[in-house]
């Protein structure tokens, strides 16, 4: 389902809340030249940082590689493009694809080196960048729940960008940690509507 | 005293109550350590919580609960938990009171370079752009000066986390604030002297009478 070149939204922060076994499976079958839309390239071994060291990715929009000194490596070699965008920006660039926005407005990355090649608006004295939606082929998102219509629940700071990207991908697969049936999570604790969600992994018991 | 140690309780001087404030990575984590006694402060990691507390004891750590660093934290009652729109909205819509991050060069506009070295160092700004753009109030914890280089300098020679000045700099021999007339010496550090400070601070230093003796939270 994840094609060779496709653009892939994961969600997690330093590999929390990241769907562990969907990467295996992407490694294990030797995907390559995806580009990934995530908050960081975790660590080697860890989250993204498998689809890393096993060389399946060809371009990297992400806020921070600093943990994983192999993204760093494949960086300065040219073997990975990387486009580093500040976290709150790029959650909201996720956001706004999820939404059908025509991008964001912010004072964040003004004056710096993230404003190259980027228009700016001023608003009552205030200079913006604007900032464009980013959308992806695929979402692959973890939870802690998910029912078997699909609503997800997340867990303490394993939510982070899950929410937002299930929202921005023509098709979005989830690898919850449990999958129980409908009506176990109740409709109030629901973070993420079943309806937006195309595929369950389920984990081996 | 390590210097780590007196940034971090000085800086802890700075924490006012029933407030909402970010920690960065490394030294400003160490603030937490030193919260004076009767304050109740809401420490927010962006990666989605606020009211996370220390590292659970070995055996007792949750995998989805971690900081910003990806190291294991606890929750403490009242603790909450959200996405990264809603974290990033706290932190750039003026909901947060304070943050405290790590420096690697202040100018004397007050302006923060701290998330690369052009060809060396390339870690990428994390949330350090909008926490510098957003919070109420900036505070900058670092050490004074890099293996005897200043850097407290005239002007950056990195590249610029947020074209708005901090609003102090905590060091270890100094606190600094900067102003429209320029960077001014408000404290330094126990035993040290205004006239050490000057020596190690590249920036032009404004002196407006005498320079007290930082006081440290316990």
């Amino acid at each position: 389902m994840v094609a060779d070149g496709a653009s892939v939204m994961i969600g997690g922060f330093m590999g929390v809340g990241t769907p562990e076994r969907i990467i295996d499976a992407l490694v294990a079958r030797g995907a390559k030249g995806l580009t990934i839309i995530a908050n960081d390239t975790a660590r080697p071994g860890v989250g993204i940082g498998k689809l890393i060291t096993a060389g399946a990715v060809a371009r990297v929009m992400t806020s921070h590689i600093g943990t994983n000194p192999e993204t760093q490596k494949c960086m300065i070699a040219g073997e990975i493009a990387v486009e580093l965008v500040p976290q709150g920006t790029l959650a909201e660039r996720v956001r706004a694809g999820g939404c059908g926005l025509g991008g964001v407005l912010t004072r964040t990355g003004v004056g710096t080196p993230v404003e190259e090649g980027k228009r700016t608006i001023d608003i009552d004295g205030r200079t913006y960048l604007v900032e464009m939606p980013i959308e992806a082929d695929v979402a692959l998102i973890a939870a802690r729940s998910a029912d078997y219509s699909g609503n997800l629940a997340y867990a303490l700071t394993a939510r982070n960008f899950n929410p937002l990207m299930a929202m921005a991908a023509t098709l979005v697969i989830a690898e919850p940690d449990e999958i129980v049936p409908v009506g176990v999570i109740p409709p109030d604790s629901v973070h993420t509507p079943g309806v937006l969600v195309d595929h369950l992994v389920s984990r081996p018991h | 005293m390590d210097p780590s140690e007196i940034i971090a309780r000085r800086v802890a001087r700075e924490l006012r109550d029933g407030t909402l404030v970010n920690l960065g990575i490394g030294l400003p984590t160490l603030v937490a350590n030193h919260v004076p006694a009767g304050l109740r402060v809401f420490f927010q990691s962006e990666n989605g919580i606020i009211g996370f507390g220390a590292r659970p004891p070995e055996g007792m750590e949750a995998r989805h609960l971690t900081d910003a660093g990806g190291g294991f934290v606890s929750a403490l009652p009242g603790a909450v938990a959200f996405d990264s729109a809603m974290s990033f909205a706290l932190i750039r819509g003026r909901h947060l009171d304070m943050t405290v991050l790590g420096g690697l060069e202040v100018d004397g506009h007050g302006h923060l370079a701290n998330w690369m070295v052009p060809g060396k160092l390339v870690p990428g700004m994390g949330g350090a752009m909008d926490l510098v753009s957003g919070a109420k109030r900036v505070v900058v914890a670092m050490q004074h000066a890099q293996k005897g280089k200043p850097k407290i300098v005239p002007e950056l020679t990195l590249p610029v986390t947020s074209i708005r000045p901090v609003s102090l700099v905590v060091t270890d021999m100094a606190v600094i604030e900067p102003t429209k007339d320029g960077l001014v010496l408000r404290e330094r550090a126990p035993g040290v002297s205004v006239d050490q400070v000057r020596a190690a601070t590249a920036a032009a230093l404004r002196i407006e009478g005498d320079v007290p003796e930082m006081t440290l939270a316990a």
